[in-house]
């Protein structure tokens, strides 16, 4: 009876007060935020004449409304410049850390609070971003929030939440090459629909799960909001402590040894009920792409657009509607489909590993020339990281320029757009409609995928440029 | 945020019976700069509203006279995507007060309740019901009673109690605020604070 998942023990750790059949207070340990979403919270502040309960819990960057390129100058677009401009004032202004446009640790939120030491296990985390659900990762509970709710953090450190449901989702088996865990959590969003887990806090098992590294871990829960999930979250092991172990510093956590066997404590007791279960098979997995506007509207990339919609529906409004905006038909291959863009970055694949992978493809071979690329690390240390494994210059070399961090075409705040009726291969999260500028098509894909893209100027399956051994084929 | 009572409201309606409808639909990212929660109504469905070329597009429901009201009438799973709050605002700003679906986004439903914007689930039948009733007869009304629960045809009579939060609910009625809520109870919460720093 006493039986617990993860995600209880957390929550129950960090509820202040129950109230009778409302939502629960709820403590938060972190709170990231960025200048989108946070200028309307700090007038509240303002107009209520109270300031900010525990600024040293709160994170702040510029990331969703920056320019890739010139960062050192002036932003052009007066509203972008003026909306960073309030975040620095109010970060000022309450004593917040801020991590603005220029400054060495600048990055997107959800990149640069782990590589930061900011996330750790155990943690109530939210931000104004729905993707706030990467730092699941590391064991934690991580949401995405509205701006009411990030005034009410700033304001007392807690928010009035109804406890989700509990989903788990356990994923046996072996991966095949050439399938990353961009594909692993597009398959699972396919399977189940982008409101399959609405309601739902997810907790990802098993031992394909295992066996990924943290960033390809933060890739899976960063999709979970895109079947619904308020989160997903992988509990804690020793892949995650080697990682904690390896940052050059953890904010606040003086004995990390006495934390890590505090850690190891943060798992779900083995008989543990969750509301739902779903198995999947990892050898089933192939690598994956998106042919309508959303996430949810996924297929292996051999396969064929479906005839209908998810409920059988041929006549679908929705599902044609969908089809119809990105120029395809039901039935269709979409192998060998000419593309234009290619965008590599965003806080589900702008990590090292994701610019490793990309490399791996295209060394020694040139991109397309009807594609222009769109190459955005997901922060500074990444950034910094690229130029010491001489990653930028083999992207150069291979007619790939690499920009300055930013959230950019992920959601086309600043001027990286996809031009109307574009195709874009892209690594991002959401392929809705306009996403990536007005009128513009999104495929997403994994950083593989993308680049055998970008070489080809076509939807190429990138395992074709991987052989058996796992080595990229000259 | 504003302090917005409901209790009783009667209306006709704007249909949009698609599925999945985005936050990025409702208000796209590149009108996100704004640094204040007004004004976001002009921009409210904006790529479906307006043509490349910036005049209105005759076939989308907000330009056709024959649709008015303050109730929207949307499809399952409306609201998904980002948890940009600007969404709501954008239909608030717009006159709405109440969206109708038979599935919600989490966020979302968070997000509306907290700008006093009244999310009503019903279920999949009544709700296609009521989108063909709906494009029958434009002038069809229907009523929301937040105290009862009920949401009523009234040119049918159908009539469902809708669920919500109490606690949410209460705020609604009389126009509470979540954030003076919590204020009032800042010796817990540092008392929460001082007992987690010993576990």
């Amino acid at each position: 009876m006493n039986s617990k998942t993860l995600f209880d023990k957390i929550w129950d750790s960090h509820v202040v007060r129950s109230i009778d059949a409302g939502p629960d207070v709820l403590y938060i340990d972190r709170h990231y935020v960025h200048e989108v979403t946070s200028p309307q919270a700090f007038n509240g502040l303002k107009e209520r004449g109270i300031t900010v309960f525990r600024p040293g819990k709160t994170i702040a960057t510029a990331d969703h409304n920056i320019p890739t390129k010139d960062q050192h100058l002036p932003i052009r677009d007066q509203l972008s410049r003026n909306q960073v401009e309030r975040l620095s004032e109010n970060c000022q202004k309450y004593g917040i850390e801020l991590f603005g446009l220029n400054d060495p640790k600048n990055g997107i939120v959800h990149v640069i609070g782990p590589e930061l030491g900011y996330t750790l296990p155990g943690m109530t985390i939210v931000c104004g971003d729905s993707h706030t659900s990467t730092h699941g990762a590391f064991g934690t509970i991580a949401f995405g929030i509205g701006t009411s709710e990030v005034e009410m953090v700033l304001a007392t450190q807690c928010i009035l939440q109804p406890k989700p449901k509990k989903m788990r989702i356990t994923l046996d088996g072996e991966l095949h090459k050439g399938v990353t865990s961009k594909d692993i959590i597009m398959y699972i969003i396919s399977e189940i629909s982008a409101s399959g887990a609405t309601g739902y806090f997810v907790e990802y098992c098993g031992s394909a799960i295992r066996s990924l590294t943290m960033e390809s871990r933060m890739t899976i829960c960063n999709m979970s909001i895109e079947m619904g999930a308020r989160g997903g979250l992988i509990a804690p092991d020793e892949t995650t402590f080697e990682y904690l172990r390896n940052l050059p510093s953890i904010p606040g956590a003086d004995d990390i040894k006495s934390s890590i066997n505090k850690w190891k404590n943060l798992r779900s007791d083995t008989d543990a009920i969750f509301d739902r279960d779903l198995k999947f098979d990892a050898g089933l997995i192939k690598p994956m792409i998106t042919y309508g506007t959303n996430p949810g509207m996924g297929m292996s990339i051999d396969d064929s657009i479906p005839m209908s919609d998810d409920n059988g529906n041929k006549a679908s409004s929705s599902f044609l509607k969908s089809l119809d905006y990105m120029g395809f038909k039901p039935g269709m291959k979409l192998l060998g489909h000419p593309i234009d863009y290619v965008f590599l970055g965003s806080c589900t694949n702008g990590r090292i590993e994701d610019f490793r992978a990309f490399a791996k493809i295209i060394k020694g071979r040139k991109k397309a020339n009807n594609i222009t690329a769109l190459i955005v690390p997901g922060s500074k240390k990444v950034e910094e990281q690229m130029v010491s494994e001489g990653l930028i210059e083999l992207y150069k070399s291979a007619g790939f320029e690499v920009r300055q961090p930013g959230c950019s075409s992920c959601l086309a705040m600043n001027e990286d757009k996809i031009p109307q009726g574009k195709y874009a291969v892209s690594t991002s999260n959401r392929n809705f409609e306009g996403r990536q500028g007005p009128g513009s098509r999104t495929l997403l894909a994994s950083p593989l995928t993308a680049a055998a893209a970008a070489i080809t100027g076509r939807i190429t399956d990138p395992r074709e440029f991987i052989t058996e051994e796992n080595k990229v084929k000259k | 945020m504003p302090k917005v009572k409901f209790d009783i409201l009667e209306s006709t309606c704007i249909p949009l019976p698609f599925e999945n409808v985005d936050t990025d639909q409702i208000i796209p990212a590149r009108f996100l700069s704004a640094t204040t929660r007004q004004g976001f109504g002009d921009n409210l469905f904006r790529d479906w509203r307006y043509t490349k070329t910036g005049e209105k597009n005759s076939d989308f429901v907000l330009n056709n006279p024959n649709y008015t009201g303050k109730v929207l009438v949307a499809g399952k799973n409306f609201g998904s995507g980002s948890s940009r709050e600007h969404a709501v605002w954008a239909i608030f700003d717009y006159g709405f007060r109440a969206v109708v679906s038979s599935f919600f986004a989490d966020i979302f439903m968070n997000n509306a309740l907290n700008n006093g914007l009244l999310p009503i689930v019903i279920s999949e039948e009544l709700l296609k019901k009521l989108h063909d009733l709906i494009a029958k007869d434009p002038s069809l009304k229907v009523k929301i009673d937040l105290e009862k629960q009920t949401f009523t045809i009234l040119s049918t009579g159908d009539s469902v109690k809708f669920n919500i939060n109490p606690y949410k609910k209460e705020c609604l009625l009389k126009g509470l605020d979540d954030i003076d809520f919590l204020l009032s109870m800042k010796n817990l919460i540092t008392s929460y604070e001082n007992n987690k720093s010993l576990v």
